[in-house]
């Protein structure tokens, strides 16, 4: 039988009910919301049933939207049934005064290093990560550099002195 | 004496008492090939434990990405697994058109397909012919680097560059082939088998290499899907997931070819199975030349979908003709309208599966742009596979997982 997005979401909603929410088919993937608390009772789900079979995490990642007041990070995971070969996404929204998620280390090892990332970046607190620090940035950094009140540099500053980048 | 000494160093807390030896194995260490950090604990020669430090050179591309419009992003993802630079910039085309809803002509297919393919080959002999340096072997590794000198020059001949190569646009390519690549192409494919079986018979059935290498940064196929492992590090633990077989990209549903696979997943499987993809892309690269060949008229000169909007106009047109010159502009400012949508589109990099996620809100550059690099998510288990090891195999596992630092700090 092939595993179609909607058998997934019907197997999804059987289980679930109403908890997740705002299913669409963007480019084809398999997309939705869950509650942040049922991150890791989903993942394990879709893990263990032996229809859906999600047993692959291709990636894990944060986005920031600060004009979602409440919701102002997401973390996406991309899930990979690699026997049916099928992909789904979901998104787990949180706020950004508490961004606490549960991890996926215990179910999965390549999460770990996955969410230090997230970590890095977005300052998502994953709850129970077993070494939940810093990985590509210095450990000194007090601030999450890809969230969106960190502008890049104005490429068009003029105030900079040109002879201290060997350009004067 | 001794007093002096003890005033003077001070020690961390239990260091005189401890059984073990810390060892900084890198950051910059001729055997990391690359700039990571491993701190080991060492008992004697075997490895207690490792700590992976990476970040040296993180150039916060994710962040740099949201600023640029998509076409100035391919030089971004160059920089990224700079082995097989290439794929990762038609991985990032291919994520565009796929956003855009562009459909490229079959012949940009298939040469996309010759570059992809000349890359993959290139990353591998590197990998391999590294491998062997690192098991006391040179001589394999300056034989094959001239076949790679011949991939770079046919780089070169097609986009003007060798290693970060910014080859291709949305759509297609920047200018057709030349005839000089193709001649050197045939060259390629005529001389490198010969090479290849060369190059393998130094190593696989030598004594030495074997023992180095089997049984040495084994990992089983469960704690590789466990470890997000993908590509010939994946397929050497007897897992034959490809994504060229999974989810096809660039027609490669045209093409007939293996996907070899190993069964121990330790170094000597995946020396053998990058061999011999070498040998399947070598197949690919005969079928895509063959097809290419086998356009006539009008169909043999596309080298590019008919985007205007999006692919950059021929300069002569863009100083002759009004419309030419608009697009020019828009496509150069970053003004033409991008749906907003969200796609997840992977390619199979030269060491596992390269992912491009992407949101556009509909501004003019990428809401998020996130990279899946393979080698910053294979490498985690690095301690792992090292873990009761002596310390001359973990360099060797080291090279064999085939780590790039670009691509592992983004």
């Amino acid at each position: 039988m092939v595993l179609t997005n909607e058998t997934i979401e019907q197997r999804l909603k059987a289980k679930f009910g109403d908890l997740l929410t705002n299913f669409e088919t963007p480019y084809g993937m398999l997309t939705f919301e869950a509650p942040k608390d049922y991150n890791l009772k989903l993942l394990q789900f879709l893990y263990d049933d032996t229809e859906l079979r999600f047993q692959f995490l291709t990636t894990l990642c944060a986005v920031h939207y600060p004009d979602q007041p409440g919701r102002e990070l997401a973390i996406v995971y991309h899930l990979h049934n690699l026997q049916d070969n099928v992909r789904i996404r979901f998104k787990v929204f949180t706020d950004i005064n508490t961004p606490d998620i549960f991890t996926a280390t215990n179910l999965y090892s390549t999460a770990n290093w996955m969410e230090r990332e997230t970590y890095d970046f977005y300052g998502v607190n994953f709850v129970g990560h077993p070494n939940l620090k810093r990985i590509l940035n210095v450990d000194e950094m007090d601030y999450f550099p890809m969230r969106k009140e960190f502008p890049l540099e104005d490429g068009t500053r003029i105030d900079k002195d040109d002879a201290m980048f060997g350009r004067g | 004496m001794s007093e002096i000494a003890h005033n003077h160093i001070k020690l961390p807390e239990g260091s005189i008492e401890k059984q073990t030896t810390t060892l900084n194995l890198g950051p910059t260490h001729p055997a990391t090939h690359g700039v990571m950090q491993n701190i080991l604990e060492l008992d004697g020669e075997r490895i207690v434990s490792a700590e992976q430090t990476i970040g040296y050179i993180h150039r916060a591309f994710e962040k740099l990405a949201e600023r640029r419009p998509l076409y100035q992003i391919t030089t971004i993802t160059d920089r990224m697994n700079y082995c097989s630079s290439p794929i990762n910039n038609m991985g990032w085309h291919i994520t565009c058109e796929k956003l855009l809803k562009v459909k490229t002509p079959k012949r940009v297919d298939y040469l996309r397909i010759i570059i992809m393919e000349l890359a993959r080959i290139s990353d591998h002999l590197i990998c391999n012919s590294i491998v062997g340096v690192d098991s006391g072997a040179y001589t394999g590794f300056l034989y094959v680097m001239q076949y790679r000198e011949l991939i770079y020059e046919i780089y070169e001949e097609i986009c003007g560059s060798r290693l970060t190569t910014n080859i291709g646009r949305i759509g297609g390519f920047e200018r057709n082939f030349t005839n000089a690549a193709f001649t050197k192409l045939e060259k390629f494919m005529d001389e490198y088998p010969k090479v290849l079986t060369e190059f393998e018979s130094l190593f696989k059935r030598n004594r030495i290499f074997m023992e180095r290498t089997q049984g040495t940064g084994a990992i089983s196929a469960e704690r590789a899907l466990n470890y997000g492992f993908t590509g010939p590090n994946l397929r050497a633990a007897g897992v034959d997931y490809d994504v060229r077989i999974h989810t096809p990209y660039s027609s490669y549903e045209d093409f007939d070819f293996t996907v070899p696979v190993g069964s121990t997943g330790d170094n000597y499987d995946r020396f053998l199975v990058r061999n011999e993809e070498m040998r399947q892309s070598l197949r690919i690269l005969e079928q895509a030349y063959r097809k290419v060949q086998a356009f006539t008229g009008a169909e043999a000169e596309v080298y590019h979908a008919d985007v205007p909007e999006y692919y950059l106009p021929e300069k002569k047109d863009v100083y002759t003709k009004m419309e030419a010159l608009i697009w020019h502009f828009k496509i150069i400012m970053g003004e033409t309208a991008i749906p907003v949508g969200e796609v997840y589109q992977s390619v199979e990099g030269g060491n596992g599966e390269l992912g491009f996620y992407l949101i556009s809100d509909g501004g003019r550059t990428p809401y998020r742009l996130h990279f899946r690099r393979p080698c910053f998510i294979y490498y985690q288990a690095y301690s792992e596979l090292t873990k009761g090891a002596m310390l001359s195999d973990a360099i060797m596992t080291m090279s064999s997982l085939n780590l790039i630092a670009g691509e592992l700090d983004s």
